[in-house]
């Protein structure tokens, strides 16, 4: 198969993916907006209403400053337990690419581990996501993650 | 009862501090047998559960697999457009059958032998019920006196209101409207006033805890002023608004009635906002995750918390509309299954805004995601000692409406017939 993309912006992309998980594994929240455009989408989806074409995602922010009260929530608004989260990201494919635009997509696991508590699987599912190209480098204008996880285990508090 | 002692960590019974209702044996949370009992009396006899909304199967055909309690049920549109409640259990050899989890189908066969039913359930074939011909001889089949219409699935009584669909094991169970009482109907006929639903999507998470617990957690109107920040900072549930709480005759189901920015004259709004939850300076990055606008049918009330015991839990949270089902495994974990609706007749504007609004709600809510994380570390509580007992006695001990919220009545009145139905 012909590549989508040259070498030097397929690695781009991987970096990209790569930074984002190591950056929402990090527990440094403020990290996480920094990867979007202002004008962003961000959607995390139950597979079920995806294929279905219902609507309702479990979350969906529309603009960086979204993310932003989310990370506040994560932060000062959301009693939880801690828990540390581990990303799991396959190597991305590339569906479409237009110059500064490339629309790609890629599998993806987290783990959870409570304090005490045996690590498990968290959430699987696959990143359907729209990068460009931007003075400081690629960002995501939008990121949605169709999850195939039947079950949330309680809840999701920080971001996938 | 000592409570201290070191003899009785695990009881056999529960032990209730006299006739009240107010100090809840954590046993009640952690014992196998009374979930069992639970299921039997509440979920399979004497009471309507929640099983859907008839936006989730508009077309003849259409089914929803769900479950009553812990057992799993088909909802089901036939082709004459009835509502119909079957139970997933085939008649022949047990088989769950059904696997899918919605679609649309003429009729229903179990995959083992082939069975098939009709969409209400009758059985209408068998293979080889007149056995096979061989050499010229008639070898097996079912015996001559095999009745298929002793053998259907088992049917449900269905019940339909306002495009909410509940169902029953218990043929004899009182009609719904009885069952809901007036007090309730109310609130139940304003969110559900007849107008054709849209069906948004779902949320489903699992939660280790006990399933009464969520029925407590949304009658518990102490807890959203301090332990949910949105709600006090923005004054979407605040102890000073104005709010009614109501019970049905019988205290089983309830409604938390509550107006935003509604705060009586004369209250000290410093008593609710000097909480650590209250946080002063907080201001949104981008305040269009409370874009309200106000609805005609709310009729004043911003936020209404309907608990249908045992299965249902409706909510109107400001543009947020949703109900949420509590489905039950075992006694120490439940799965809550959100489903998000709007109405047929809303604008595009209104989808997105209660589409936005449920960022709120759900498992990964800015409000709704510590309810879980409060109930599941609540029943780490009880099974290390189950001897002991929750203490819900805010506004006292007895059991009444109440015109505010600071109060545990509607456990208390939970309670009450929980004792009522369990010790009979």
């Amino acid at each position: 198969m012909t590549p989508v993309v040259d070498f030097a912006t397929y690695q781009a992309l991987v970096q990209l993916y790569a930074d984002y998980a190591a950056a929402v594994d990090s527990g440094k929240w403020d990290l996480w907006p920094e990867f979007f455009v202002d004008a962003c989408s961000y959607r995390l989806v139950p597979r079920e209403n995806h294929e279905r074409g219902l609507p309702l995602a479990t979350l969906s922010f529309e603009s960086k400053g979204m993310l932003k009260d989310r990370v506040y929530g994560i932060r000062e608004t959301l009693f939880h337990d801690p828990y540390y989260q581990r990303h799991v990201v396959g190597a991305p494919v590339v569906r479409a690419a237009a110059p500064g635009r490339i629309e790609s997509e890629a599998n993806y696991a987290v783990f959870r581990t409570k304090l005490n508590e045996l690590s498990s699987v968290f959430n699987v599912g696959r990143t359907l996501d729209v990068v460009v190209e931007t003075p400081a480098g690629l960002r995501f204008e939008s990121r949605t993650l169709v999850y195939d996880s039947e079950m949330i285990p309680n809840s999701i508090i920080y971001p996938l | 009862m000592d409570r201290s002692s070191i003899d009785t960590v695990f009881p056999a019974l529960p032990v209730w501090d006299g006739p009240g209702t107010s100090r809840i044996p954590f046993l009640a949370y952690t014992s196998d047998e009374l979930h069992r009992r639970e299921l039997e009396r509440f979920f399979y006899r004497g009471h309507w559960c929640y099983v859907g909304l008839e936006a989730e199967i508009p077309a003849p055909g259409d089914f929803k697999r769900t479950v009553v309690g812990e057992r799993s049920v088909i909802l089901v549109r036939a082709q004459d457009g009835t509502i119909h409640v079957v139970e997933n259990v085939c008649a022949h050899r047990g088989m769950s059958f059904c696997r899918e989890r919605s679609g649309n189908r003429k009729d229903f066969t179990c995959p083992y032998h082939q069975w098939n039913y009709s969409l209400k359930g009758d059985l209408q074939g068998v293979p080889f019920r007149r056995g096979v011909k061989q050499g010229g001889v008639v070898q097996g089949g079912m015996p001559a006196d095999f009745q298929p219409a002793d053998h259907g699935l088992t049917k449900l009584a269905v019940a339909t209101r306002g495009g909410v669909v509940f169902a029953s094991f218990d043929h004899d169970v009182e009609p719904l409207e009885e069952f809901l009482g007036p007090a309730i109907l109310r609130w139940f006929d304003r969110l559900f006033d007849g107008r054709a639903l849209r069906l948004l999507g779902y949320n489903r998470q699992r939660i280790p805890g006990n399933w009464k617990l969520m029925q407590e957690n949304i009658k518990d109107p102490y807890h959203p002023g301090l332990l949910h920040t949105w709600f006090v900072t923005f004054g979407l549930w605040r102890a000073d608004n104005r709010s009614q709480l109501v019970m049905d005759s019988r205290f089983r189901h309830a409604a938390m009635i509550s107006t935003r920015g509604s705060a009586a004259a004369g209250s000290d709004a410093k008593q609710v906002t000097q909480v650590a939850s209250f946080k002063q300076n907080m201001q949104l990055e981008d305040p269009r995750f409370l874009d309200i606008v106000a609805e005609p049918w709310w009729g004043g009330p911003t936020a209404v918390m309907t608990t249908i015991f045992p299965s249902v839990i409706l909510q109107q949270q400001v543009n947020s509309v949703s109900t949420r089902h509590i489905q039950p495994d075992g006694h120490g974990a439940f799965d809550f299954v959100w489903t998000h609706f709007g109405f047929a007749d809303d604008s595009d504007e209104m989808t997105e805004r209660r589409l936005r609004q449920a960022n709120l709600f759900g498992p990964a809510g800015f409000v709704s995601a510590d309810d879980g994380e409060v109930i599941e570390l609540s029943q780490q509580g009880f099974e290390q000692k189950p001897f002991h007992r929750t203490v819900a006695e805010l506004g006292g001990t007895d059991v009444a409406d109440s015109d505010h919220m600071v109060t545990e009545t509607l456990i208390r009145g939970m309670y009450r017939y929980w004792r009522e139905v369990m010790e009979a």
